[in-house]
């Protein structure tokens, strides 16, 4: 099937967001497509706050089944959390159960005034009572397949799909 | 095939016993975590809730001060619930096996222990007994091994040294009591340091030292020449058996470190100690107190590298 240009809805979500952006408003990616996706979205909507960066490892709620997973990066929020607007960015919202993780995670360094989030893709089959409000794209795909987001060497970025019983390239 | 014990069937780490025999793989993912752990300290919530619901029991046959008290907060720090037991005090007095007395904290739900003894091997010993969805974790046996001490000195290492692969690292003192220096002789030579010398009287060294890859100095002026990193270790009264020195202050005139004789490593060496120290025995307050030393840093990694090790296991 055909994928739409992650780079096109990248400047969609950029212009979503412009009118939001003020000096109280901080940016979190999550670790790794979500950073990905927000380092370009900081930088060009020229935020004045220090962009964060979540790996949501520890707040799983797969660990006890799956275990830790082996390349866990340090989250670093360089930003007072407490009281901030916050908007959380992730490449892909599907079940929701990373948003929650991500949001739980937050909260251990402060009250945040405000949370939304922003997608490039929202694939629909969520299992938690989570949306976004700044979407790229709506797509609907089947459940065996995994919607990933991939960045070139010079930082380009684009969609593939990829069978969920084949092994990561 | 002769299975490491501490691996499961999937080659993951099921226990952590010893430094010895473990993969440069396993010891890199638990110093790499343990990075990621290292600014939950800094944070308004000072608690991750990945064991939540677990229990884990710190068993101290032998007693401890920092090291009960670090896996502690490192348990707690992960949120799991900590129970601490000092069995030099309770059932085991009253004649109880080593293995009853695990056997009855198993049936209390266990999910892990830490375990601290006097006699080499009882961490082995249990993890080959406790039913396989329990880990153990060694927190130092007899002569034999004190792994987490070993990882959190080799985290601090590479937090100032960065790179294993040009340093020289020499271990002073009492290498024969301590399970300290042999389990960090272990870690270093697995992740490639290529150099690493033990400097001690013939008394305090094994014998055949120089089999685990180090080498060997009895004397100071030319141990400590070209050294990076320098590790003190504690003179060990208690497990001394006869007369291995002269006396203390004997000992500190030749392998006591001080600002005198630790002009002789490298400008930027570091100096670390497992503590606890013996001011004026093994090192100078000077030293112990001075621009070089990382010791407190020492104890504050401790933390986050307890941290990973029982997240690690806690999920395999």
């Amino acid at each position: 099937m055909q994928l739409p240009d992650a780079e096109k809805l990248l400047a969609d979500l950029t212009e979503q967001l412009r009118p939001v952006v003020d000096e109280t408003v901080a940016m979190i990616g999550i670790h790794t497509g979500g950073a990905w996706v927000a380092k370009r979205l900081h930088q060009a909507l020229e935020f004045s706050t220090p962009l964060g960066v979540l790996d949501i490892s520890f707040y799983r709620d797969d660990y006890s089944k799956i275990g830790l997973h082996p390349q866990v990066k340090p989250s670093d929020l360089p930003f007072e959390v407490e009281d901030s607007h916050i908007i959380l960015v992730d490449d892909v919202l599907y079940t929701g159960r990373t948003i929650r993780a991500a949001v739980n995670e937050i909260f251990d360094y402060g009250r945040p005034a405000s949370i939304h989030l922003a997608t490039l893709i929202d694939r629909g089959g969520r299992e938690l009572p989570i949306a976004a409000q700044y979407v790229g794209a709506v797509l609907s795909l089947p459940a065996d397949k995994m919607l990933e987001l991939k960045q070139d060497v010079d930082g380009k970025l684009s969609l593939s799909l990829r069978d969920i019983r084949l092994p990561e390239k | 095939m002769n299975r490491n014990p501490q691996l499961n069937k999937h080659g993951e780490l099921q226990h952590l016993l010893t430094t010895e025999g473990l993969p440069v793989s396993i010891l890199l993912h638990i110093l790499d975590t343990a990075e990621s752990f290292a600014g939950v300290t800094e944070r308004e919530v000072k608690k991750i809730p990945l064991l939540r619901g677990k229990s884990v029991f710190n068993l101290f046959f032998e007693s401890s001060t920092r090291t009960r008290t670090t896996f502690e907060i490192a348990a707690k720090r992960l949120s799991a619930d900590v129970i601490n037991l000092n069995i030099a005090a309770s059932a085991q007095s009253k004649g109880e096996t080593l293995l009853d007395t695990v056997n009855n904290l198993s049936a209390m739900h266990a999910d892990m222990f830490v375990v601290r003894h006097v006699q080499s091997g009882a961490a082995h010993m249990i993890a080959s007994h406790v039913r396989p969805e329990i880990h153990v974790i060694n927190a130092g046996d007899g002569r034999h091994a004190h792994p987490t001490q070993a990882l959190l000195d080799m985290f601090t290492i590479r937090r100032y040294k960065k790179d294993f692969h040009n340093l020289r690292v020499a271990i002073v003192g009492d290498i024969l009591h301590s399970r300290v220096a042999r389990s960090q002789i272990h870690a270093l030579t697995t992740l490639g340091v290529p150099e690493v010398r033990v400097i001690a009287p013939k008394t305090l060294l094994p014998s055949k030292v120089e089999r685990l890859g180090v080498h060997v100095y009895h004397e100071m002026a030319q141990g400590l020449k070209d050294i990076d990193v320098l590790i003190m270790l504690r003179l060990q009264n208690e497990r001394m058996l006869g007369a291995s020195l002269p006396s203390t202050e004997e000992y500190f005139k030749y392998y006591g470190l001080t600002q005198e004789k630790l002009l002789l490593a490298k400008q930027d060496a570091i100096v670390m100690h497992p503590g606890p120290m013996n001011r004026g025995v093994e090192i100078d307050s000077a030293v112990a107190d001075g621009k070089q030393s990382v010791i407190l840093p020492q104890v504050t990694f401790g933390i986050a590298v307890r941290m990973a090790v029982m997240s690690i296991l806690a999920g395999n």
